[in-house]
């Protein structure tokens, strides 16, 4: 009797996770092995994997993420630590969520307006006296504004990480007669470890396909996996092309998590 | 727990309260009645004053949903659901719904004032005999300057975008058909060409043009060219008359060897209901007054001849929008490729985007 009381609490979670989770991933796997006349086939995985395009494309894409997790990690470390030492430290993170309530159109826009040939920037560098530099339309505009797209979404698990540490572990570390620099590498660093893995499975897999940015800030100079997607599905009507890059999109996204995850498990253990 | 009931029970209420807020709101709107007309359009594509008028000359009120693209407005149509009785597609999709079967034909025994349109705009090869569509508005792909970098007159072709004086200065529209397209005509072959070496050919062609582009952006194209973030650029007609609307240092030229000619066309989906309303509707804009105010509105160019008289001179005597015969004999309409040439249209396309 207890037992199905249990079960009848559970059955609006199952039922959320096979509607809204398992269903629409199923759906994507079921239109990848079909192509545009309906026919199952694996031809769709067959000329991902040999199409110079879709290949060099990957590679574009892992290596941008790759870059706007890394800047996104440079800034962020410093700042949540930063952060944590502050007297109204709730504050100041609720500072850095706040750009989070704003739509990712509006502040890609609102980067338009300082990057462009008579933007802020520009203006300002006038005022200086230096020449107009063209700022749009390239690699480290889109880069810089998806790193800062993506920081508070890694400043967070960060920041919650490195609150968790106990102030005993760094008063002891320098009783022990570390430095501030062996403290900050060898406890604070290690000790939040799991807090930056979060943050990397958080920024780098949307990284992979912000097709929006890479057409507004990189005038579709940067072509990411995004961009094809949007393309299949929205010009040629190939879903099922479109579907085989979702499901090497979900493969990376689940590697990415398990060289994430692992290092945790044996470090508990 | 029992402030978390509590909390849950607020917030349901909130939800109900809204619900019921939003429900009075359509219906205030006379969402639900029977004198309605539900027309699926472009964004921003009718003047709004029209409907008023329509639905005090005819009581029948229009409902208007919008969408963005022409594959948008398809797949909506397609999975059902919906209840559309006119919608707006561009020629090749006339061609694509039709094939679909997800036209209804005119009866033409409804219909009035169909005299009123050129001979040019009508018996197009997407719709022979205009059995299923009405011209909405028409246009031309071409190319956009501005007067502070370049000089007036001077481009004309479009093998000079070639050129190395444009290095890093041209902005493409994000449209595979459009893009290869004027790389096809700038070889003299046809838009519609399904031969793959000619396509192959047209690719490579616009790979040697990437020094010169500086991006490819869609509706944001408007706004830069507007605020001079770049001097050339390769776009639509409509969208040109929008950005000189803003930056009178903007001109717009057909190139003389040729290039596409679109059409946006009123037809009845297969999804459509209020068969009174629709004709009333389509005699309505058939109408030379009506047709020139929302052409004035709009600002694209209108196939109704008789409404073309109607507006003023500074507007039907600009042969940026409005073309000379000689001109629109070279122009070509892009015909429905099968989903294959679509795709391979789309792949060169995108290898070109991708080539640095």
């Amino acid at each position: 009797m207890k037992k199905n009381f249990r079960g009848l609490f559970f059955t609006p979670y199952v039922l959320w996770l096979a509607m809204f989770v398992i269903a629409p991933v199923a759906l994507i796997f079921y239109y990848s092995f079909f192509d545009i006349h309906h026919n199952f086939t694996l031809s769709n995985y067959q000329e991902f994997f040999t199409s110079g395009t879709y290949l060099t494309m990957t590679a574009n894409s892992v290596l941008y993420a790759f870059l706007i997790t890394l800047f996104a990690i440079l800034i962020s470390y410093p700042m949540a630590l930063v952060i944590s030492k502050l007297k109204h430290r709730d504050l100041w993170i609720l500072l850095v969520i706040l750009p989070t309530w704003i739509n990712l159109l509006l502040k890609a826009y609102a980067f338009i307006g300082l990057l462009s040939h008579d933007g802020l920037v520009n203006q300002l560098f006038q005022f200086f006296g230096l020449p107009i530099q063209h700022m749009l339309f390239t690699d480290s505009s889109f880069i810089l504004v998806a790193a800062y797209i993506q920081i508070p979404f890694m400043i967070l698990p960060i920041y919650n990480s490195l609150t968790d540490i106990s102030g005993s572990y760094i008063r002891a570390s320098r009783d022990l007669g570390a430095t501030k620099w062996q403290t900050l590498t060898k406890v604070i660093i290690p000790m939040t470890m799991p807090g930056i893995k979060s943050g990397i499975q958080i920024v780098f897999i949307p990284s992979l396909s912000l097709f929006m940015l890479s057409r507004l800030i990189g005038g579709n100079k940067v072509i990411t996996l995004g961009t094809a997607v949007e393309e299949h599905f929205l010009t040629t009507m190939n879903w099922g092309m479109g579907s085989t890059i979702g499901v090497v999109l979900i493969i990376s996204m689940v590697i990415v998590m398990l060289l994430t995850n692992t290092k945790r498990k044996r470090r508990r253990a | 727990m029992k402030k978390f009931l509590a909390a849950f029970i607020a917030i349901l209420a909130i939800c109900a309260g809204l619900a019921y807020g939003s429900d009075q709101l359509t219906k205030s709107t006379g969402d639900t009645g029977n004198k309605v007309l539900n027309l699926y359009n472009w964004g921003d594509y009718i003047d709004p004053a029209l409907l008023t008028k329509f639905q005090k000359e005819t009581g029948y009120h229009v409902n208007v949903e919008t969408f963005d693209s022409n594959e948008a407005m398809y797949t909506k149509i397609k999975q059902g659901g919906t209840s559309y009785d006119l919608t707006v597609p561009s020629e090749y999709m006339v061609e694509k719904m039709k094939a679909d079967h997800m036209l209804i034909p005119l009866d033409k025994s409804k219909l009035t004032g169909m005299n009123n349109y050129g001979s040019s705009f009508m018996n197009k090869s997407f719709d022979r005999g205009n059995k299923y569509s009405i011209p909405y508005f028409w246009g031309t792909l071409g190319i956009i300057y501005n007067d502070r970098y370049v000089k007036p007159g001077a481009l004309k072709h479009w093998n000079q975008l070639w050129s190395k004086k444009y290095r890093n200065d041209i902005m493409l529209i994000d449209s595979a058909r459009d893009i290869m397209g004027f790389s096809l005509i700038s070889m003299g072959h046809s838009v519609n060409t399904t031969n793959s070496a000619e396509l192959i050919k047209a690719k490579d062609k616009l790979n040697r043009l990437s020094p010169n582009v500086k991006a490819v952006v869609a509706d944001e194209i408007k706004m830069y060219m507007a605020e001079g973030e770049a001097p050339v650029a390769v776009d639509w007609s409509g969208e040109a008359s929008e950005m000189m609307s803003q930056n009178s240092h903007l001109h717009y030229v057909v190139p003389t060897e040729g290039s596409n000619m679109w059409f946006d066309n009123l037809v009845i989906p297969k999804t459509a209901k209020h068969f009174k309303a629709i004709y009333a509707f389509l005699n309505f804009m058939n109408k030379p007054e009506n047709a020139a105010q929302n052409a004035k509105y709009i600002g694209y160019a209108t196939p109704n001849t008789s409404a073309l008289k109607l507006l003023p001179k500074s507007i039907k005597d600009d042969k940026q929008f409005y073309p000379t015969q000689k001109v629109i004999d070279r122009l070509q309409v892009y015909s429905n490729l099968s989903p294959q040439k679509v795709q391979e249209y789309n792949d060169l396309y995108l290898e070109f985007k991708m080539h640095h």
